[in-house]
């Protein structure tokens, strides 16, 4: 269970605050009973209105108070063997944080996440949880809502950067070895932040003028403030990791460049930044674009705002292609920007959607229509080339497919012809081939992926690989999993040289 | 941030600027490209790498004034800074002993075919340059290029300096009078358009650097991208430079518009603010 205590300085403080047979926990435990625990409700999450939200980009999520987040922590029950921790990807110790809420000892609570989290106000707010950690609490199997663990993650998370006292994790001494890592995303600085707190002089390389990756250009201020992104950005640069903007390791900065600065290791965590695109007719019509495209004139550039150069088209009728975060992303951004109908055109039904279903919900809310069993097959212009009008062919549910989801099929000459001018099309992204195209001996799959062991150690021994580049398009918090696994493994390749 | 080291005026609408970017310098070649950000709330450019001085640490970009980004980036000075510079993006110019290569360009495209111009002599060919603009004053880098081309033909649109003509009148002639084994051709969409249909008639093979809008020029976001022989292609990864004669011109010139409108506003409401 504490898997921490090896990567972490046992140090007396960190022992007190997870340590389940502490006298303060213990006393916790016995100060109610687990039936009395299990009766509290389910806290509900404090949001903006929808009509209000659906036209400004302000944070829909706006957080526990501090009543309602000690009222959730008394809910879990402190499990000898909690299964919770199983579900995260990064193994936060999640009874030790919460019962540190639960004591009011919230800025202690905060320290806990830190241990095994880079990012812990991030993974709060974009987490499925539902999926990960609160999919294994011991509640579900008692039939009552698993704790709200990600709601109290964010909770210590936000109130240790609003008391204006953040503690830095401890570091140990400083060994002088280089490391390099190429992305800034949640991989990247998952694994610089374990790497700093091991002693190693990181440095992180972006090759986008702003530090984050999808955090900055994918999702969108109104799921994940870029002001959070950077406090916790903040936090790495007080831990000591370097960060250099507008370099591509491969490009600007060849691999052999990096060898001769005397870096040691490389982690590459240069994500599944390739939009797919569905190859049908018309796709290439002005108005028509990736997801990635749009968030990124939008949320990178500031695109919409006056002050800001660069331009977006603004759609007054708009579809989104796919049923992915990013597809739900899009569409509630362009509502935002003024469309008069925004609508997620998504070939399965709405239970096989990938997005969470927060967002789905949230979505709804707002306004956006859904078109289910619908899936494009041409796109009409107009004589300037824009985009005017698509035709969707409907679908039915037939058998499972491979991912035990069940495969969409066409019902034979059922289409409809709807008025659009903008298209974002969300149907995945696949390994972006720029870095490892430019790092001769790295072994690709045909996919694109990096080729790694179960160490995440690529062909070449002294760089490792995680993330997307290595899954293809996955989770926020899957690529920070990676990142701390390859911290641990790339470190025992170091110092067993 | 890039410092400005020197500045040409080469017209009253074209500038030459020295950067500091020495890793740039140092790793580009030939057909490389760069993503400029001129400032906090500017947008992302490309922009050609048109030289390099690796002692100096400097690359140059050779730019004409056409909207609000453009115009910014030409009235910097010496010793003004340029927010974000990255690169050398895009694949490099694939560079052989081909024989005899003609290499047309206009306007601004001028600046970019400098260094192929040179890569090509060096890797032993014959190179003859045919230098296309509206008229005399907007044809630039014409002793520069002397310096490696074997023969370079000018073609004015007025006739006010060399030839009266276009590039294309120019590149028929020489097929016409010689054996070519190679065009590379850089300069407006619609001019590539026409150097790609001439030559195709010849069975003459094509290159062109194609320049769509970009936003991240990584990859990352397919605004760049064009139907090569059919296919989807990224500009920014997969190019610049295409076979020609496999090249939508019409479709990359409809996506060049995407944005007019707005970049028209947006110029108009800059020139009023100076």
């Amino acid at each position: 269970m504490l898997n921490i205590k090896n990567n972490y300085n046992t140090e007396n403080i960190s022992m007190e605050l997870t340590n389940r047979t502490a006298a303060w926990r213990e006393e916790l435990r016995k100060a109610m009973k687990n039936k009395e625990r299990t009766e509290i409700t389910r806290v509900n999450m404090n949001e903006l209105d929808g009509e209000y939200r659906s036209r400004n980009y302000e944070e829909v999520n706006q957080g526990l108070n501090k009543d309602q987040a000690l009222l959730e922590a008394k809910r879990c029950l402190d499990c000898l063997n909690p299964s919770c921790i199983t579900g995260c990807p990064v193994n936060i110790d999640i009874p030790s944080f919460i019962k540190n809420i639960e004591r009011g000892a919230f800025l202690e609570a905060a320290q806990v996440l830190k241990m095994t989290s880079a990012l812990p106000a991030v993974c709060g707010r974009v987490c499925p949880q539902e999926r990960q950690c609160e999919s294994q609490c011991i509640h579900l199997k008692m039939g009552k809502k698993a704790v709200a663990i990600g709601y109290l993650e964010r909770f210590a998370a936000d109130y240790e950067r609003e008391s204006g006292s953040i503690s830095i994790p401890e570091i140990a001494a400083k060994n002088g070895i280089k490391i390099g890592v190429v992305g800034s995303g949640p991989a990247g600085l998952s694994f610089a932040g374990d790497m700093a707190k091991k002693g190693y002089d990181v440095t992180v390389f972006e090759a986008l003028h702003e530090i984050g990756g999808v955090l900055k250009y994918g999702i969108p201020e109104f799921r994940l403030p870029n002001s959070i992104v950077d406090v916790e950005i903040g936090n790495l640069e007080k831990m000591g990791v370097k960060f250099i903007k507008d370099c591509i390791v491969g490009k600007t900065l060849s691999f052999d460049d990096l060898k001769e600065q005397g870096f040691k290791g490389l982690f590459v965590a240069s994500g599944a930044g390739l939009p797919n695109f569905m190859g049908i007719k018309g796709e290439n019509l002005i108005g028509i674009m990736s997801s990635n495209e749009y968030l990124t004139r939008i949320n990178l550039m500031g695109a919409a705002q006056d002050q800001f150069d660069t331009p977006v088209l603004k759609g007054k009728r708009v579809a989104v292609i796919g049923g992915g975060n990013t597809a739900m992303d899009s569409v509630r951004t362009a509502k935002r920007l003024g469309a008069e109908l925004a609508m997620i055109v998504y070939r399965r039904s709405e239970e096989e959607m990938p997005a969470r279903i927060e967002e789905v919900k949230h979505a709804k809310e707002e306004g956006i229509e859904f078109r289910t069993l619908h899936n494009p097959i041409e796109y009409y212009g107009d004589e300037k080339g824009r985009v005017k009008q698509m035709l969707l062919q409907k679908m039915e549910l037939g058998e499972a497919d491979a991912s035990g989801r069940r495969k969409p099929v066409e019902i034979e000459g059922a289409t409809e012809l709807i008025d659009v001018d903008t298209v974002i099309v969300s149907v995945g992204v696949s390994p972006n081939p720029l870095i490892p195209n430019s790092i001769p001996g790295l072994e690709v799959s045909k996919k694109g992926t990096i080729v790694v062991n179960e160490n995440l150690q690529s062909a070449i021994p002294m760089i490792f690989a995680g993330g997307d580049i290595v899954r293809g398009g996955a989770t926020v918090i899957l690529a920070m999993g990676d990142g701390r696994k390859a911290a641990a493994s790339m470190d025992e390749f170091i110092q067993k040289k | 941030m890039n410092k400005i080291i020197s500045k040409e005026n080469f017209s009253e609408n074209v500038v030459s600027l020295d950067i500091e970017a020495p890793l740039i310098a140092k790793a580009r070649r030939a057909g490389h490209f760069v993503i400029v950000r001129i400032d906090k709330d500017g947008e992302r450019i490309p922009l050609t790498i048109a030289g390099s001085d690796i002692e100096k640490g400097t690359i140059r970009l050779v730019v004409q004034k056409i909207g609000v980004s453009s115009t910014k980036l030409c009235s910097l000075n010496v010793g003004d800074y340029i927010e974000d510079v990255v690169g050398p993006l895009g694949k490099a110019t694939h560079i052989e002993k081909f024989g005899t290569v003609v290499c047309a360009c206009g306007g601004v495209g001028t600046a970019p075919m400098l260094p192929i111009v040179e890569a090509l002599k060096k890797a032993g060919n014959k190179v003859i340059v045919v230098l296309a603009a509206r008229t005399k004053d907007l044809i630039i880098l014409e002793e520069q290029m002397r310096q490696y081309a074997d023969e370079i033909i000018i073609m004015t649109d007025d006739g006010s300096y060399g030839t009266k003509g276009l590039v294309t009148n120019g590149v028929e002639n020489v097929i016409n009078r010689e054996k070519v084994d190679l065009c590379v051709t850089i300069g407006p969409a619609i001019m590539m358009k026409f150097v790609s249909l001439l030559t195709k008639k010849y069975n003459v093979p094509t290159v062109a650097s194609l320049n769509t809008i970009m936003v991240d020029g990584t990859g990352m976001c397919g605004a760049c991208r064009v139907s090569i022989g059919g296919e989807t292609k990224f500009v920014c990864v997969d190019g610049p430079e295409f076979d020609a004669h496999q090249v939508n011109f019409d479709e990359m010139m409809m996506r060049l518009g995407a944005y007019r409108e707005q970049e028209q506003a947006a110029f108009a409401k800059y020139k009023e603010q100076l």
